[in-house]
């Protein structure tokens, strides 16, 4: 049985908006990371399930899924050592103990 | 689909000559005696550096690697003045990299900050957003390290996580935008997208999208909340590179994409570009006059410059480009002049950056203070300086466009500017210190500020009296 392509669109859609949701909800810096996680990947599923289904003769959003998956990577593992190094100084990563700078 | 031969790979003259510098630094960092003053580490690399600046400008157009890489007159004139402001920070930061807790520290830190101007400089040459997407994560991956470089003060710390965070948030929407975009038309080439755009509702959410990603990376309101937080936690050094460098380049790459690949849908983009134009500026200048700290004042100060900066995008024309390019050069040694005195400053003072510390620092230091003084001048708009060169061109670009109600009220909000930038002169040359005797102590800045002060202050009057750069400029982009 073949799967209709709007049905992958909603779950990419619906991670889209899970993420933006958590990012501005949550307060520990690591639930923040995954929640923007949950956006990158729905960007990827979109470009995976464009280039599958409507333009199938290419590889052109294979690609582009590809380099977002090691890209995405790259960005957690700088953001996870940042974090432990906020651990670090502060002993703490709830964004409300985190708040410093502010004017 | 041309074939790609490994001599195309010798065409990318600015990419390449900059990765040779970045490999050298890395190398002579890694044979250097890690605690060491460095000095002829950091003249060396500065040395790279300027030769860098000339090898980026390449008279013609160039397509590579079947339209992936597309470099123009105009984009190399461009990373030209990128590097060279590059050129400049890396002068003022000798002094902080010296510093014994931060020596060992520098290689790091040149390394990092040139991965990110290379970043940029593909960004700026990409033919296919998948090229796009690259440059700017190259660009802004490096550049939380080096927002979070201090790692035993935890302001940059929190800076840093604050940056990644939402450098993250951004490129999420961006490539959610772009995913979009790849649905509805199939391809992400630069040179075919803008054929099977038709303006479909779809098509207008993912340029939002992409708006919105690039807001944040330029800092426009309402995308600009991380800003004043990571530009005060971050090395002050660093903090120059993320005004001038990163932002000039992401407003380039962000014109040149509206321009080439959306001309279809100019009057969507036009208005979102007007309203976050008018927006910044405006909540921008009335946030500045609330701040008391001199970085945090030059965060909110930035915020509205890049308001400034994007009416040169909204024009879309051959003159809005030259316009903007003009704007971000001047800007570049301003902002580059301001950063360098308030580094200074708070090298000598352990650590003093609040507006209060400068009273009177005319008495104590008349040099710096002049410098200080008319790099805001020339942020501000002041007719001798650059600056109302470059605020008058790109008036004069929007006004042609019919941009005339935003070039109002950018034009009232500059007044606005004029005073939170004589704040600081005020408080400079007429204020009177607390207890009669100014905070900062003379002080005698290292050469390496000097030199830089001084190519800021040259360039300042230089590129506001002498009409050849603006011409040139517009010569290159109307090639474009």
């Amino acid at each position: 049985m073949e799967i209709n392509v709007v049905c992958y669109l909603m779950v990419a859609a619906v991670m889209l908006f899970a993420g933006v949701y958590g990012f501005f909800t949550r307060r520990n810096l690591l639930a923040t990371l995954i929640s923007v996680e949950l956006m990158l990947n729905a960007a990827n599923i979109n470009f995976a399930v464009f280039n599958r289904y409507l333009f199938p003769g290419v590889l052109e959003g294979h690609f582009f899924t590809l380099f977002g998956i090691a890209i995405s990577a790259a960005e957690t593992a700088v953001a996870i050592a940042i974090m432990i190094n906020v651990y670090r100084n502060v002993r703490n990563i709830q964004t409300d103990d985190i708040s410093d700078l502010k004017g | 689909m041309n074939n790609t031969n490994l001599s195309a790979i010798l065409s990318l003259h600015a990419e390449l000559s900059l990765v040779v510098v970045l490999v050298v630094v890395l190398l002579a960092d890694l044979f250097r005696k890690p605690d060491a003053g460095g000095r002829w580490f950091r003249v060396m690399t500065c040395l790279l550096m300027a030769v860098q600046v000339l090898l980026d400008l390449t008279p013609d157009t160039r397509s590579l690697f079947g339209g992936m890489y597309i470099n123009t007159p105009f984009t190399s004139v461009v990373k030209s003045i990128l590097s060279a402001g590059t050129l400049l920070i890396f002068l003022q930061c000798g002094e902080w990299l010296g510093r014994r807790d931060t020596r060992f520290r520098q290689g790091e830190f040149y390394v990092l900050t040139l991965s990110t101007l290379l970043g940029m400089f593909f960004m700026l040459s990409s033919g296919h957003f998948l090229m796009f997407y690259i440059g700017l994560e190259t660009a802004s991956i490096p550049m939380a390290c080096l927002v979070a470089m201090d790692k035993y003060r935890h302001h940059s710390a929190e800076a840093g996580a604050k940056f990644i965070l939402s450098s993250m948030f951004s490129s999420a929407l961006l490539l959610y935008g772009l995913s979009l975009i790849y649905g509805t038309c199939g391809t992400l080439y630069f040179a075919d997208v803008p054929g099977l755009l038709q303006g479909s509702p779809l098509q207008q959410f993912s340029l939002v999208l992409f708006i919105a990603g690039m807001g944040f990376k330029m800092s426009l309101v309402p995308f600009h909340l991380w800003t004043a937080d990571v530009y005060q936690g971050a090395p002050t050094g660093v903090t120059a590179y993320l005004s001038v460098i990163s932002k000039g380049a992401a407003a380039v790459a962000l014109a040149v994409v509206l321009r080439f690949v959306f001309p279809l849908m100019k009057e969507d983009w036009a208005l979102v570009i007007a309203l976050l134009s008018v927006a910044s500026i405006t909540v921008a200048n009335l946030m500045a006059i609330l701040q008391g700290d001199m970085k945090r004042f030059m965060a909110f100060s930035s915020i509205s410059q890049a308001g400034y900066i994007v009416l040169g995008a909204l024009a879309g024309t051959a003159q809005g480009m030259a316009s903007m390019a003009y704007y971000i050069a001047v800007y570049v040694v301003a902002n580059v002049a301001v950063f360098a005195v308030i580094s200074t400053i708070e090298q000598h003072t352990d650590g003093r950056t609040s507006r209060d510390d400068y009273r009177g620092l005319y008495r104590t230091n008349p040099r710096l203070t002049l410098a200080l003084t008319l790099a805001l001048f020339s942020l501000g708009g002041i007719p001798p300086f650059a600056g109302f060169f470059s605020k008058f061109f790109i008036f004069a670009a929007a006004f042609d466009e019919g941009w005339w109600m935003v070039v109002f009220l950018a034009l009232l909000n500059t007044i606005v500017s004029l005073y939170y930038y004589l704040l600081v002169v005020k408080a400079m040359y007429m204020a009177a210190p607390e207890n009669g005797q100014c905070a900062v102590a003379p002080l005698r800045s290292a050469p390496g500020v000097r030199l830089c002060l001084a190519l800021c202050v040259v360039g300042l009057c230089a590129l506001g009296l002498y009409s050849g750069f603006y011409e040139g400029l517009q010569r290159w982009a109307e090639a474009l």
